[in-house]
């Protein structure tokens, strides 16, 4: 009974070999499935997304997590809007994992991440939405025994010109006997009354979010449940050698201590108790696979590597011959630290397992890996397995875990206490800024040259990680052996150069990485952004004019561009003494955003004031959420590039906390204006794009400011640690 | 483990806890409130936020044994006219986006009203920076307070 979505391919994502092992289970789940998808009555068709009640409320079941970025009410948007129903009626809750209902149409599996959620859902929800209408129709006209075509429906309400209303719940269960259209006419944008319209759309999860009531996984508190903390290794690699769990077990409510594969687990009745147990642990480790390279000797080897030729990822023209030329050459190094993502709520997770069926629930960002590897580690058929999705308190990359990690140390913590335990697994904070997974260590190494007032050369070395490098993604997105997403953004750069190269040397380390808001666009916007600037500097233009005129095949670049130059007063505003402005513009999962920051320099480093935001996804769906992602994202591009970083000593990450990793509060936080450029592209995402043009623009209203633009990050050091 | 009775909201609730638990977990755990949110564990973020007697602390840090017969308010028991004018205007803006931290930011915001009806912008940064809000919604808090200032000017 699900609408499907016809419109949209799915990405080379499935194409691969390891690709093919997820479509088999993909296909295999549909018949494991097929029956688990029948819903009660109350369900109308399409009843994969909706359930319309007797009270008329339509509860959108969303496919992606909401943690912030908005889904919730931008699927319900996208259903309401063809349903003509009125605002107050419609409700967002999470899908269940099912990755043959709710896969994500970009990935092929469910999952959230890439700012996918508007972009892949963008027809598939309006089909619901209009299918069901249609149904309603349908029913309503049958009835009431009058031609559906008289039918209207407005806010809500189903009606005849003979007299007859009803609202939706009255014809429920009757629409859903109705023939499912196979394809439902859409609305015209011209018709629209809350697809990007202001004002009108008011996001569903505010008022809970506000009085305590929303519901997190830290939330459950079942009866019998045990918290669970666990000791893992200090340095990423170590393993038990043996352990000592005498004095843990005297700690009062302790219930049991076991080994696992990742540590030592505390049981416990309560948080508490479970944490002083695992302090009074004694632990051996045992260090001989462990990474032992401190921050220092990773700058290093990165930097050594820097100075030589990496793969070539991209080259056009002659870059070598254009440097041997001559001009004003610049050579320019920027060293990235590993960044943890320190979402709110540290990662936890709930599993019921009876020995027979497991039943998960938690901020699950990553269904269906996370099904598959629950149901491995307990020896369980899938269809034995059930994961609900609750809110989670942030993520910013972290719960997107290819490696399933905390799906089967969770899995693993159940199935070591045996049967008919219920366990919550709680992270510390600690255990989360400790706990790796960051944002991947990198430098580039940035050479180019000026000759007459143009860019002549161009080139990018990139030292990284990789991120995907040994999950199932590996084998699916790597192009000639290299990690893309180590890339992205440096082998493409926007600006017409005539004499580029980008190469890159991708290392291994024994720090597990992973994606961290706008993945590799955090560090290649930076420094392609930052570099471009040097260069137009150095080639006597204004950033903005000069930008423009590279940007001859990059119209929606140069849009947002000219919308930010406007809405800053780029020309005419008169800078207060003291302060300087920069400007960037990276394009990130398809997403354009130009931003202006005018900052004056502290004690305590750079004071950002304003920043003025311009930003062209497509069509604008849900425009205040879109200025709401904006806002985070400088926000929190703002606070990494000023004061973030993660160090290691001799292997073990040294922050633990926000005392030593130092996040950015409010008396931080610039002033900000934000403009959505028209557009009737198809909508991308948002969550993701705020973020990379904010640090370039800092760099370059340093530099400026006569500062220069900082070649290490974060800007203020010592802040951290 | 010890038994104590805490007065939260205005109700007698016993909780059987080691005297060291932080109030935190002594409300979360053992009364089964779970509005108050666990962020960091050492008074660095502020999302744990409570009142004992009024004055906002941070329930991570305090020991549950050095309570006594103080009065809890946590944000199920907000009632105050500040407190409502507060979570309208933080739902008026839409201010949250993950959400986890705006238990916290409540009630530093409506701690804030209570003494200061007129806050300026450097007082919200005063009142306001020890609660951290990683989605940074930052912008509407501010705003939100403003707005909720100007709402019960009446």
């Amino acid at each position: 009974m699900t609408v499907h979505d016809t419109k949209l391919s799915r990405r080379t994502l499935l194409k691969g070999s390891a690709g093919l092992v997820l479509g088999a289970y993909v296909a295999r789940a549909d018949k494991l499935f097929a029956q688990a998808a029948a819903k009660p009555s109350v369900n109308i068709a399409p009843n994969t997304f909706l359930i319309i009640k007797p009270d008329s409320t339509v509860t959108v079941l969303c496919k992606g997590i909401e943690f912030g970025q908005g889904p919730f009410t931008g699927m319900a948007t996208l259903v309401a809007e063809e349903l003509d129903a009125d605002w107050a009626q419609m409700r967002a809750d999470h899908a269940p994992s099912n990755p043959q209902l709710y896969k994500n149409l970009a990935f092929g599996m469910q999952g959230t991440g890439g700012s996918t959620a508007i972009a892949n859902s963008y027809i598939q929800m309006r089909q619901v939405g209009a299918a069901a209408r249609q149904m309603l129709v349908a029913a309503a006209a049958d009835a009431w025994q009058v031609p559906a075509g008289e039918i209207t429906v407005d806010n809500g309400v189903i009606k005849h010109a003979s007299g007859h209303e009803g609202r939706f719940g009255e014809f429920a269960d009757k629409a859903m006997a109705m023939p499912v259209p196979a394809d439902p006419k859409l609305k015209d944008p011209s018709q629209f009354r809350l697809i990007g319209k202001e004002g009108v759309v008011k996001r569903l999860d505010s008022a809970d979010k506000t009085n305590g009531k929303a519901f997190y996984t830290l939330d459950i508190n079942e009866p019998d449940m045990l918290t669970v903390v666990v000791a893992r290794s200090p340095k990423f690699g170590g393993k038990v050698a043996s352990f000592d769990a005498t004095a843990a077990k005297a700690v009062a409510g302790v219930v049991d201590v076991k080994q696992v594969s990742n540590g030592v687990a505390v049981y416990a009745k309560g948080f508490w108790p479970a944490k002083m147990g695992r302090d009074a642990l004694k632990i051996t480790w045992d260090d001989s696979k462990a990474e032992k390279r401190g921050s220092a000797e990773l700058l290093q080897q990165f930097r050594g590597l820097s100075k030589t030729a990496g793969k070539l990822v991209k080259a056009e023209g002659k870059f070598e011959e254009s440097m041997a030329k001559g001009g004003r050459v610049i050579e320019v190094e920027y060293v990235f630290p590993y960044l943890a993502h320190a979402a709110m709520e540290p990662l936890n997770a709930y599993l019921k397992w009876d020995g027979d069926t497991a039943y998960a629930r938690y901020g699950c960002q990553f269904p269906t890996p996370d099904h598959m590897a629950i149901s491995k580690v307990l020896g369980l058929p899938i269809e034995k397995v059930k994961i609900d999705v609750l809110l989670a308190g942030g993520s910013f990359g972290r719960r997107a875990q290819q490696s399933t990690h905390q799906a089967i140390e969770l899995a693993e913590v159940a199935k070591a206490i045996g049967p008919g335990k219920p366990v919550k697994l709680v992270w510390t904070r600690e255990d989360d800024m400790r706990g790796g997974y960051y944002r991947p260590y990198c430098i580039h190494r940035m050479r180019g040259t000026v000759r007459d007032g143009k860019i002549e050369a161009w080139s990018d070395t990139i030292v990284s990680q990789s991120i995907m490098k040994g999950s199932f993604f590996e084998s699916m997105m790597f192009k000639d052996g290299l990690d893309p997403t180590s890339y992205e953004g440096s082998n493409e750069i926007p600006y017409d150069v005539e004499n580029f190269r980008c190469d890159m040397h991708q290392v291994d380390v024994g720090v597990p990485v992973l994606w961290w808001r706008s993945v590799g666009h955090t560090h290649t916007g930076y420094v392609v952004e930052a570099f471009v600037d040097e260069l137009l500097e150095a080639a006597g233009k204004d950033p903005i004019e000069g930008r423009l005129e590279l940007l001859s095949k990059k119209p929606r670049h140069a849009g947002a561009l000219k919308a930010v130059a406007e809405l800053a007063d780029w020309k005419n505003y008169k800078v207060p003494a003291g302060r300087a402005r920069g400007v960037a513009v990276v394009e990130s999962f398809n997403t354009f955003v130009a931003q202006v920051v005018e900052l004056s320099m502290t004690d305590d480093g750079p004071k950002v004031h304003k920043v003025w935001c311009a930003v062209d996804c497509g069509v604008a769906v849900n425009p205040d959420i879109i200025r709401a992602q904006m806002e985070g994202g400088i926000g929190f591009g703002l606070g990494h590039i000023l004061y973030a970083e993660q160090t290691l000593d001799a292997g073990a990450p040294v922050s633990g906390n926000f005392d030593t990793y130092r996040s950015l509060r409010i008396n931080e936080m610039p002033e900000i204006e934000v403009v959505i450029v028209k557009s009737t592209e198809k909508p991308s995402g948002v969550g993701e794009p705020g973020v990379p043009p904010l640090g370039p623009a800092v760099a370059n209203a340093l530099a400026k400011l006569g500062v220069g633009r900082p070649r290490q990050l974060p800007i203020v050091p010592g802040a951290s640690a | 483990m010890a038994a104590f009775t805490l007065k939260i909201n205005g109700q007698a609730r016993q909780v059987d806890v080691d005297p060291n638990t932080p109030l935190l977990w002594a409300i979360r755990d053992g009364a089964g409130l779970t509005g108050t949110k666990y962020g960091c564990g050492v008074a660095q973020c502020g999302a744990c936020t409570v009142y004992v007697d009024g004055q906002t602390v941070r329930s991570c840090s305090m020991p549950v044994s050095a309570i006594g017969t103080s009065e809890i308010t946590t944000i199920e028991g907000l009632d105050s006219k500040e407190a409502k004018a507060v979570q309208a205007a933080w739902v008026a803006l839409d201010v949250p986006q993950c959400g986890y931290c705006q238990s916290g930011q409540v009630m530093s915001a409506t701690a804030l009203l209570s003494v200061n009806p007129t806050p300026t912008d450097n007082d919200i940064d005063l009142a306001m920076n020890g609660n951290i809000c990683r989605c940074a919604t930052y912008v509407r808090i501010r705003a939100a307070i403003h707005g909720a200032a100007k709402s019960l000017e009446g």
